[in-house]
């Protein structure tokens, strides 16, 4: 009988089977690009996107992030960095959250702004690169702000969440509904030269340490701005934490934080107290 | 008393990266703060021997105070 599991199994080579192959099955079948994945995965067959992997993520690591869902709150400097690279990385659930559509004054850095999606929503962009570079992907948008209220439902019991936002009140509400809903944080912030990374378990406290209880709304980048390069590191530090989370690997930035300065090229590793 | 005080990431523009002064007796961190003519509002992490510190903490002969901005970009 001519079977999906077969199918993989018989058309795979040397343990990788290609995209190729995958859509045919897809197509053959009557399924999605992710189901074929996962019969893959689950038989121990790679598919052949994440071949260079290989050495760094196992296949039954890459099961487990196939089977991973990661929330991203904000789809601009950084939260377009972090999706390109967890949709690379094969993270199986992405949620895309951003009240915004694409400005001119994105264009220096935010990698899914071009000149053609001015005007257009972030998350709806944030989708159709996603759908480009990893059609096994199952991704949800939500064109708007996470607030106390819908927090929990546009989080909808995700694995990890990324905080990707621009603005100190946003991203304490976050941190609030993360410590509610019992789900890792991990959270960058950039101005200029600068920025931080660090990781919080829902049992630690709302960044309070981190911004002094602080009145201001927003820091330092509103003088400074924020270059091409900075969001691109931080965010990498940040999808980096993120799998290493969902793998259960390494150190996470847990009851730490890095201060990156990129004038002086310096790292701070601080210890964080709630 | 003498109180050494490391700046970080923008608050080094037009200051130090380090330096070590003498100050009153009664002073704390926050007036250290604002001797320097940074904004409290600007500050993200107050550090007084490498522990989070608040803006009316007083100092003693041989601290260290290190100062972060605020970051909220993204």
């Amino acid at each position: 009988m001519d079977t999906l599991p077969l199918y993989v199994r018989d058309n795979s080579e040397s343990g990788l089977l290609t995209l190729f192959r995958q859509q045919e099955a897809a197509k053959r079948f009557g399924v999605t690009i992710a189901d074929v994945e996962e019969v893959a995965l689950v038989r121990g067959i790679l598919p052949a996107r994440y071949q260079r992997n290989r050495r760094t993520i196992s296949v039954a690591d890459q099961l487990a992030l196939f089977r991973s869902h990661v929330a991203i709150v904000g789809c601009g400097g950084l939260g377009g960095y972090i999706i390109e690279e967890l949709a690379r990385l094969g993270v199986g659930k992405l949620t895309v959250i951003d009240p915004d559509s694409f400005e001119e004054h994105n264009l220096n850095r935010q990698i899914l702004s071009t000149v053609a999606n001015i005007g257009v929503p972030k998350v709806l962009v944030a989708a159709e690169r996603i759908r480009s570079i990893n059609p096994a992907v199952q991704v949800t948008t939500h064109e708007s702000r996470l607030s106390g209220d819908n927090g929990a439902f546009l989080l909808n019991k995700c694995s990890v969440v990324v905080d990707a936002l621009d603005s100190i009140p946003g991203r304490r509400t976050l941190a609030q509904v993360c410590i509610e809903e019992g789900v890792p944080l991990v959270h960058g912030s950039i101005a200029g030269w600068y920025g931080y990374v660090t990781t919080r378990l829902p049992s630690a406290g709302t960044f309070q340490g981190m911004f002094n209880g602080a009145v201001s709304s927003k820091g330092v980048e509103q003088e400074y701005g924020n270059p091409s390069f900075t969001p691109a590191l931080v965010a990498s530090l940040q999808a980096a934490e993120v799998c290493k989370l969902l793998l259960g690997k390494g150190r996470p930035l847990i009851g730490r934080s890095l201060m990156i300065d990129l004038l002086d090229m310096e790292i701070q590793e601080l210890a964080i107290q709630e | 008393m003498t109180v050494t005080v490391k700046l970080f990431a923008s608050f080094r523009t037009d200051r130090f990266d380090i330096k070590i002064d003498n100050y009153p007796d009664d002073t704390t961190v926050g007036d250290i703060v604002n001797s320097l003519g940074i904004p409290l509002k600007e500050v993200g992490i107050m550090m007084l021997n490498r522990r989070h510190t608040r803006v009316d903490q007083l100092l003693k002969d041989g601290d260290i105070i290190a100062l972060f901005p605020l970051l909220g970009g993204g």
